[in-house]
C-alpha cells in the first residue's frame, strides 16, 4: 500500500492549485514552442529555462515536466500537419500521420496521438511509482565504481541509438566530457582550463552550451537553408473525433506501443526515439492487412508510435529520478535545472525531498491530461501560429534565449559564451556532428571523474575494480555488448535502414 | 592523398586537435598516480582518446569512399555573422542601456539576418517583444533586469 500512500502524497502536492496552474503553463508553454517548425523539446527546454528561475523547486520541475510533454506533442502536431517533425521521435509519425492530413483525416491523426499519449502517460505513471522505490533501494548499493561504469554504459547507449557515425558520436561525448572539466577540481581546488578567467572556474553553465548550440544554432542552421513551402491543412481539420472504425484499429497499436515506450524508456540512451522507431516496425510486422497501407495514412501508424514516444518519455524519468543519471538530452536538462534550484539529483532525492519526488511523478499524469484538455479543443489554435512567418518567429526565439542567458547569473560573461557556443553550434551543424552527446557528456563529466577518481583511490590504484565487483562489470560488458552489436555489418545496414524508413 | 568525406575530415581534425590540446594543457595540472589520481588524470586521458577516436575518422575520410565527397556546402555567413553580433550587442548593451533600448536593437539587428526585411515588420516585432518580455520576465517572473538605460536612472 505504500504505492497508494506515495502516490496520494504526490497527487496532494500535484493538486494545490499554484502546482495545477504551472502544470498548465508549463504545457501550454511547451506546446506553444513545440509546434514550431523545428523546435523539438531540447531546444524548446532550453529556451524555457528562464522561466523557472524565480520558482521554487517543487513547482520548477513541475512546470519544466509540462513544458516538456507540451513540446513533445507539439512535435507530432507539426509532424502530421505540415511533415516537418519538431524532433527525432515523431519522426515516424509524420509518415502515416501527414498522409491522413493529406485525406483530410488530420484531426483523426491529431487525436489518435492525443489520446494514445494520454493512456500511455497514465501506464507510464504507475510504472514509475512502481519501480522507482525498489530501484532506488539498488542505486544505495553502488559505490563509486558502479556509477562511473553506469554512466559508462548510459553514455554509451545514448549513442548506439542515433543515427550516424558512432565514432564521431562517442568523439562528441568524450567533446563534452572534456568541457565539463573547465572548472575547479574538486578534490585539490585546483581551477582548469579556465585561461585565468574567474567566470570560467566554476565551469560553464550547461544552459549556455544548451542555448548556444541547440537555440541559436538551429536558428543559423534554419536561416541558412532556403525557405521550403510549406503546405498547411487548416481548412481540413474539422470533425477532430475519430470514427468508431478508428478507434477499433488504433487501441491494439496504443497497447502495443505504450508496452514496448515503457520497457525501452527506462534503457539507457532508449527514451522517445527508439520507442516511436520500434513500435513502427512492430506495427508493420503484426498488422498484416491494414484497411489503408502503412505509409499511406494508416493510423495504426500513428497511434503505436505516438503512445510508445510518450510512454518512453514518461519512463526516462526513472533512471533520472533514482540514479540521477541522464539517459537522454532532455533529462540532461533536467537534472541541470535541479542543480540549478539546488537539488543533487540521485537516490536521496526521493528519502530528503519527498513531496518533490512524488509531486513530480504525480504532475506527469496531470501535464498529460492537460495536454488532452488543451490540444484537443485548441488545435486550431495551433495552426494559426503555423502560418506566422518565419522572420516573426526567429528574432522572439533570439530576444528569450538571449534574456534568458543574462538573467541566468545576471552577467554578460554568459551571453558572450553563448555567442561562441552558438558559432561552434553551427561548425557542428555543417560538420554533421550530432550534438546530443555532446551535452549528456558535459553533464556526466564532472559527476564520472569524481566517482572515477574516488573508485580509484578506495581500490589502491587498481583499475581491475571495475571488472571484479560484479554489477560494475555487468554494466561495462553491457556497455561493450552494445557498441560490438552495432558494429556487427548484418545489425548496421538494419539500423542504416531504419533511419532511411524514416525520411 | 585525397580527402574522400569533406564533413569527416575536418570534423576528425577538429576531435584530434581539441584532444590534443587538452591532454597537453593537462600537464599544467598535477597528474597524480592511478592510487591517488590528480587534477589532470582524467582530463589528460579524455583528450588522448579523443584523438585516438578523431584520427579513426580523419584515417576514414581519407581511405573510405563517400557520396560526392560529402561536402560540407556553403556556410550562411550572413545569418551566423549577424545573430552572433547580435547576441554579443546584446550583452554589451543590456547592463548599460537596458531592455528597453537593448531589445528593438536585437530584434532589428536579427532580423536582418532573415531573407526578407521589412522595417514595418521589425518595428511591430520590437515592440511587441520589448512589452511581452517585460511582462514575462520582469513583471511576472520578477527577475532583475536592468529595464531603462543607466544615464537616466543614475540620477534618481
Amino acid at each position: 500500500m505504500d504505492l497508494l500512500n506515495n502516490l496520494a502524497l504526490g497527487f496532494g502536492v500535484a493538486f494545490t492549485l499554484q502546482n495545477l496552474m504551472y502544470a498548465f503553463g508549463g504545457a501550454m508553454l511547451g506546446t506553444l514552442i513545440g509546434v514550431l517548425p523545428g523546435l523539438g523539446p531540447v531546444a524548446t527546454i532550453a529556451m524555457l529555462l528562464p522561466s523557472i528561475y524565480a520558482l521554487d523547486a517543487t513547482p520548477a520541475l513541475i512546470m519544466l515536466a509540462g513544458i516538456y510533454y507540451g513540446a513533445q506533442y507539439g512535435g507530432s502536431t507539426t509532424a502530421i500537419l505540415i511533415n516537418v517533425p519538431g524532433e527525432s521521435s515523431s519522426v515516424v509519425t509524420a509518415i502515416d500521420g501527414y498522409q491522413m492530413a493529406r485525406q483530410g483525416r488530420a484531426g483523426a491523426a491529431l487525436a489518435a496521438a492525443g489520446l494514445g499519449s494520454f493512456f500511455a502517460g497514465c501506464v507510464g505513471t504507475i510504472i514509475i511509482a512502481a519501480f522507482a522505490p525498489p530501484l532506488t533501494e539498488l542505486a544505495f548499493k553502488f559505490g563509486p565504481a558502479e556509477y562511473f561504469s553506469l554512466m559508462v554504459l548510459g553514455l554509451i547507449g545514448a549513442v548506439v541509438l542515433a543515427s550516424g557515425s558512432l565514432v564521431k558520436a562517442i568523439s562528441m561525448i568524450l567533446l563534452g566530457l572534456l568541457l565539463g572539466q573547465i572548472n575547479t577540481d574538486v578534490i585539490s581546488g585546483t581551477p582548469r582550463f579556465s585561461f585565468d578567467i574567474p567566470e570560467l572556474t566554476d565551469g560553464i553553465g550547461f544552459v549556455v552550451i544548451a542555448m548556444g548550440i541547440f537555440g541559436f544554432g538551429e536558428i543559423i542552421a534554419n536561416l541558412g537553408q532556403p525557405a521550403e513551402n510549406r503546405e498547411v491543412f487548416t481548412k481540413d481539420v474539422k470533425g477532430l473525433w475519430p470514427t468508431k472504425q478508428d478507434f477499433m484499429e488504433a487501441w491494439p497499436s496504443v497497447l502495443r506501443g505504450t508496452a514496448l515506450g515503457s520497457i525501452l524508456g527506462v534503457l539507457p540512451g532508449g527514451g522517445a526515439l527508439l520507442a516511436s522507431f520500434a513500435s513502427y516496425t512492430l506495427e508493420k510486422k503484426i498488422v498484416k492487412n491494414p484497411r489503408i497501407p502503412f505509409g499511406k495514412g494508416a493510423i495504426q501508424g500513428v497511434a503505436g508510435p505516438e503512445s510508445a514516444n510518450n510512454a518512453g518519455a514518461q519512463t526516462s524519468f526513472i533512471p533520472m529520478l533514482t540514479l540521477g543519471i541522464p539517459p537522454n538530452a532532455v533529462m540532461a536538462l533536467m537534472v541541470g535545472a535541479m542543480t540549478i534550484k539546488g537539488i543533487q539529483p540521485g537516490p536521496q532525492v526521493m528519502t530528503s525531498n519527498p513531496e518533490l519526488f512524488w509531486g513530480l511523478i504525480a504532475s506527469m499524469w496531470v501535464g498529460n491530461a492537460m495536454l488532452i484538455i488543451l490540444n484537443l479543443p485548441l488545435i486550431g489554435m495551433w495552426i494559426k501560429l503555423l502560418t506566422v512567418p518565419y522572420r516573426f518567429l526567429f528574432p522572439a526565439i533570439v530576444t528569450f534565449c538571449c534574456i534568458g542567458t543574462y538573467t541566468l547569473n545576471n552577467n554578460s560573461f554568459d551571453v558572450f559564451m553563448t555567442a561562441l557556443f552558438a558559432l561552434i553550434g553551427y561548425a557542428f551543424y555543417k560538420l554533421s556532428c550530432e550534438p546530443a552527446p555532446l551535452l549528456l557528456g558535459f553533464i556526466l563529466g564532472p559527476m564520472m571523474e569524481e566517482n572515477l577518481r574516488r573508485a580509484l583511490l578506495l581500490s589502491r590504484g587498481d583499475w581491475s575494480t571495475f571488472m571484479t565487483r560484479p554489477l560494475s562489470a555487468g554494466l561495462l560488458i553491457a556497455a561493450f555488448l552494445m557498441v560490438v552489436i552495432v558494429m556487427l555489418p548484418s545489425i548496421k545496414n538494419k539500423r542504416e535502414e531504419a533511419f532511411q524508413d524514416a525520411d | 592523398m585525397k580527402i574522400k568525406s569533406q564533413r569527416d575530415f575536418w570534423s576528425g581534425l577538429m576531435f584530434v586537435v581539441i584532444g590534443v590540446a587538452f591532454a597537453w594543457a593537462s600537464t599544467n595540472y598535477s597528474f597524480g598516480s592511478s592510487a591517488r589520481p590528480g587534477a589532470a588524470y582524467f582530463p589528460f586521458w579524455l583528450g588522448v582518446l579523443l584523438a585516438i577516436l578523431g584520427s579513426m575518422v580523419l584515417f576514414k575520410a581519407l581511405t573510405i569512399e563517400s557520396e560526392g565527397g560529402d561536402p560540407i556546402g556553403a556556410v550562411a555567413w550572413r545569418p551566423l555573422l549577424i545573430i552572433v553580433a547580435a547576441i554579443v550587442m546584446f550583452g554589451l548593451a543590456l547592463p548599460r542601456l537596458g531592455m528597453a533600448v537593448t531589445l528593438p536593437l536585437l530584434v532589428t539587428i536579427s532580423s536582418l539576418a532573415g531573407d526578407e526585411f521589412h522595417w514595418k515588420d521589425a518595428l511591430i516585432n520590437s515592440v511587441v517583444l520589448t512589452i511581452g518580455s517585460w511582462v514575462i520576465f520582469i513583471w511576472g517572473l520578477k527577475l532583475i533586469i536592468p529595464l531603462w538605460p543607466v544615464f537616466l536612472t543614475a540620477g534618481a
